[in-house]
């Protein structure tokens, strides 16, 4: 016996998670296995489609605009704009606290670095921080978190041009933190609102926060926060300080571990358990049976070999940081079903001399036909019930486009759409 | 690192944690006791997702993390000689949550295990009254075996107010606790009374009968059902026996001794080495003719699974870590436990709508959705998951009387849960998670394999 499914995705990013949600909406029986979490714990939460061209020109206005004139081996190109749109919607419908749908133009939202960066998707928390808004703004640093340098950011800012005056300032987190409290002891505090004490008086933590920021506002507008506000109730927490402050309050995305990216991975859990999907989450897959069509694959739990068995297949483990594509001296491979990567021989050609150069390496991944079945060296589909999506896809360079949630939500989609259409 | 601004590639070359060949469990000292971790520190490249999975560093400011107690620790050990471990790494409780976290594979709670060990065998007081307390917490088969042996007289004097604030204050044993209830008959005890592995022998061969399965087929299990559900809650040992021999089973109980769950947690490694070394040795044996192990107590199975093999270098040790399972899984893998599940329903004491805790150990081993998503078809029951929050008790952690707020305050998401969900009965599978919901919502709390036997034995 088998623990049996109809779809069964390998991978629980964004790739894995759309591409679950898409299947199980369609109708299949899904199964989503994941070995670690995801990197959105480590990604800002922001969901970009496409902020610059592979060429290096933007920031783009709009993003679908230019898909058509992306290279033909591109992730997008195989799936096609309508799909790109169709696969945001069922985003937008499974994370209601997302805004910018209701626009094809990216946004432009400053990062915790102060530049300014073009995205299609952001969470509500970061909205009154627009860049392209004129309210005067003041960004509030706490003093133990060295990564977000408020002065700082805020000339930063205000370097490339904003439509508004930016002013910086550093307070001391109220309550006795240690120096390097975890961000999701700050959103604990906010999220239970328990009391801290301020100078010998126990204060609530959201109202402590507020006096220690009221007394810095001159006449700015609104306020943004690095993204510490709650984990549970960020909405509730941003309310309670701008009723405190009379201002409008925003987060800004920070880097990891990153608050957002868990509120995102949490609501993308748990529109998938709503759609009523089986997911498994701490151990890998490592090993499978069949020769044209994956018959069983294998979850390896501490020496044990566990077999899950569908009728498709959906290959979404990320690239190098999520490990779904790994090196070595020999060359570039998938590990699961060792797909071919295509890659130059030569180790010396993957890199160019600069750090942040146009690295072939970054685009690494398997290459798929317009179906997105992963294809081997003679350009044969690998599997007929294999279809890969997410950052596993080469073809593209996320970091260089800002195109990485953008591929994996339309990829996600449309391999888990096609798989489930196959499967009933 | 700033968004998708620096291309995170490129200094990131961690060990791979699936490298799609055979697996490997880190080994990490295998044949001297020299605590080496420096492969797994080297790995981390302190992206600090693990911190942020901690419960323990969301609500206490004194505990610096598990990247912290992990690798940085190590680090430091590493380039002095003379480092001391430091004392926060008693504030772990040993929930394991960082372990699933971490993408680039770093064995954390191997690390703080080892930390602990070497931080209570070198430099902890043994007159002190910390540890004197930590050991009775940790060494709780012992208290449990003697108040078998009583069962009326221990539950009343364990609760006895002036006893309790005697405890309290001498020994650091919170007095905001009731002491778990001692069953008056032990799971042993009925099963040695039912008459052990010969009648479950017959019961699974007229099992196998009714299932039209050939009667000798090779179907026979190890029951690890650890002290809680021996010496607290038999009902639990009992569902577990008559389902599996539903399924055709014949069941066995093995000779067995604590897990060490208790004592990882408070750095007795000794003490869990001993009482590893019979359960290995018992379960070793069995396996070699067949026998799988099946624990119905997630931590339980997370010791045997992944914590024997990780700690200590004992024969067989692998061997039985890759043929225990937790015994709904076993069932989930075997046989066609949800289709059986779904033609069924229950009524009478069990037709209930549950709240759920998915315990911490229950996470690890992949094992967090199995309860919600077997029954979500079962008639006349209902099971609610109550969120992803850590309980907070983590065994012996919240006993203690200086961890007791923090433990509450960690728990109090689920309570909030709870609160919301449906139902008025709980339902988990670890003995304590069990403890602390009752304690923190003052609902009844049952085990899946509870459910699983009114809906499927007649
Ligand atoms: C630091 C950083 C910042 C970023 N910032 C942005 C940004 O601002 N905007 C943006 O749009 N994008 C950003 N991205 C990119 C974006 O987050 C990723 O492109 C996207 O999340 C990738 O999703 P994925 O599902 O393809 O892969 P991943 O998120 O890598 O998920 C892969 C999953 O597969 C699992 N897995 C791997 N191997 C196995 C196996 N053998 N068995 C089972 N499971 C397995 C892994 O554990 C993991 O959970 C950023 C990424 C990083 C790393
Ligand atoms: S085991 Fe649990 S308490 Fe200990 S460091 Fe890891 S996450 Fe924190
Ligand atoms: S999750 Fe792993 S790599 Fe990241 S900081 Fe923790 S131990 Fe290091």
């Amino acid at each position: 016996m088998a623990i049996e499914s109809e779809v069964l995705v390998i991978g629980g990013g964004l790739g894995g998670l759309t591409s679950a949600l898409a299947a199980a909406r369609e109708g299949a029986d899904v199964r989503l296995v994941s070995y670690k979490q995801s990197t959105l714990r480590q990604a800002s939460g922001l969901v970009d489609i496409l902020g610059y061209t592979p060429d290096g020109d933007g920031p783009l206005t709009d993003p679908y605009e230019a898909i058509p004139s992306l290279p033909e081996a591109h992730p997008y190109r195989k799936v096609g704009v309508q799909t790109v749109r169709d696969a945001l919607s069922l985003f937008d419908d499974a994370v209601p606290t997302y805004e910018g749908e209701h626009t094809d133009t990216n946004a432009l939202l400053p990062t915790h670095g102060g530049s300014i960066k073009p995205t299609a998707r952001y969470p509500a928390g970061a909205s009154a921080g627009l860049a392209s808004d004129t309210r005067d703004t003041l960004l509030v640093g706490i003093e133990e978190m060295v990564d977000f340098d408020a002065p700082h950011v805020a000339a930063h800012l205000d370097a490339t041009g904003v439509p508004f005056d930016v002013r910086g300032e550093t307070i001391r987190f109220p309550g006795d933190l240690r120096a390097d409290a975890k961000v999701t002891r700050y959103a604990k505090l906010l999220d239970t609102n328990s009391e801290v004490a301020v100078r010998g008086r126990m204060v609530p933590a959201r109202e402590a926060l507020a006096q220690r920021v009221n007394p810095l506002l001159e006449d700015e507008e609104r306020v943004g926060f690095p993204a510490i506000l709650g984990d549970d109730n960020p909405g509730a927490i941003r309310d309670a300080l701008g009723d405190h402050l009379g201002v409008d309050v925003f987060e800004v995305p920070m880097g990891p571990p990153s608050l957002p990216g868990l509120r995102l991975e949490d609501a993308l859990f748990s529109a998938l358990d709503e759609a009523g999907a089986s997911i498994e989450t701490g151990n890998p897959v490592v090993d499978f049976e069949g020769e044209d069509r994956i018959e069983k694959v294998f979850i390896e739990k501490n020496g044990a070999k566990i077999p899950n068995s569908a009728d498709q297949y959906v290959l979404a483990t990320g690239g190098f940081v999520g490990k779904g594509v790994e090196s070595d001296r020999d060359g570039v491979y998938e590990p699961v079903f060792d797909c071919h990567v295509p890659h130059a021989a030569d180790r010396y050609d993957w890199f160019e001399g600069e750090l942040f150069g146009d690295h072939e390496f970054a685009r690494y991944g398997v290459a798929t036909d317009d179906d997105l079945r992963p294809l081997d060296a003679s350009e044969h589909s690998e599997f007929e019930n294999l279809r890969a999506a997410g950052s596993v896809l080469g073809g593209y360079d996320f970091a260089a486009e800002k195109s990485g949630s953008g591929v994996s939500i339309a990829t996600g989609y449309a391999a888990g759409q096609r798989a489930a259409q196959e499967a009933r | 690192m700033s968004d998708a601004e620096t291309p995170p590639e490129t200094d990131f070359d961690p060990v791979a944690p699936n490298t799609g060949e055979e697996f490997e469990p880190v080994d990490v000292f295998p044949d001297s006791d020299d605590f080496d971790l420096r492969p797994g520190a080297d790995s981390c490249f302190k992206c600090s997702t693990c911190d942020t999975n901690c419960p323990v560093a969301e609500v206490d400011d004194d505990f610096p993390g598990p990247k912290f107690q992990g690798p940085e620790q190590w680090r430091l050990k590493q380039s002095d000689d003379d480092h001391e471990i430091d004392d926060s790494v008693m504030d772990c409780s040993n929930c394991m949550r960082c372990d699933n976290a971490c993408p680039s594979g770093v064995p954390l709670s191997q690390m703080h295990n080892t930390a602990r060990g070497e931080y209570v065998s070198e430099q902890m007081d043994k007159l002190s009254v910390e540890y004197i307390r930590n050991r009775i917490l940790a060494n709780y088969r012992t208290s449990a075996f003697l108040a078998s042996k009583v069962p009326r007289l221990a539950n009343f004097a364990m609760n006895f107010g002036p006893a309790r604030w005697v405890m309290e204050k001498t020994l650091g044993v919170t007095s905001e606790r009731d002491f778990p209830a001692f069953a008056k008959q032990t799971f042993r005890d009925w099963w040695a009374d039912r008459g052990g592995q010969v009648q479950s022998r017959e019961n699974a061969r007229a099992a196998r009968k009714r299932r039209g399965l050939p009667e000798d087929a090779d179907k026979k299990v190890a029951y690890f059902h650890g002290c809680y559900s021996n010496y607290n809650t038999p009902e639990v040992g009992k569902a577990m026996v008559r389902v599996y021999e539903e399924f055709g089973y014949e069941v066995v109980a093995p000779e067995q001794k604590c897990s060490g769950t208790p004592m990882f947690a408070n750095g007795m490694l000794d003490d869990a080495r001993r009482h590893a070394e019979t359960n290995v040795s018992s379960m070793s044996e069995l396996v070699d003719e067949g026998y799988r192990a099946i624990a119905s107590c997630t931590s339980c199975s997370m010791a045997l699974r992944q914590e024997y093999p990780e700690l200590f270098d004992i024969d067989g040790v692998d061997k039985v870590a890759e043929n225990t399972f937790e015994a709904v899984e076993y069932l989930r893998i075997h046989e066609d436990l949800k289709g059986e599940v779904q033609a069924a329903d229950v009524d009478g004491d069990l037709a209930e709508e549950f709240a759920y805790h998915a315990p911490c150990h229950s996470r690890n081993q992949g094992l967090d959705r199995q309860a919600v998503e077997l029954f979500r078809d079962l008639d006349g029951a209902e099971v609610e998951d109550v969120g992803d929050s850590c309980s907070g008790i983590s065994g012996t952690y919240g006993w203690k009387e200086e961890k007791y707020e923090k433990s509450m305050e960690i728990g109090e998401e689920m309570f909030e849960h709870m609160e919301h969900a449906e139902g008025e009965t709980g339902m988990t599978e670890c003995p304590t998670c069990a403890m602390q919901m009752e304690h923190g919502s003052g609902y009844e709390i049952r085990h899946p394999l509870e459910l699983l036997e009114a809906a499927l034995v007649e």
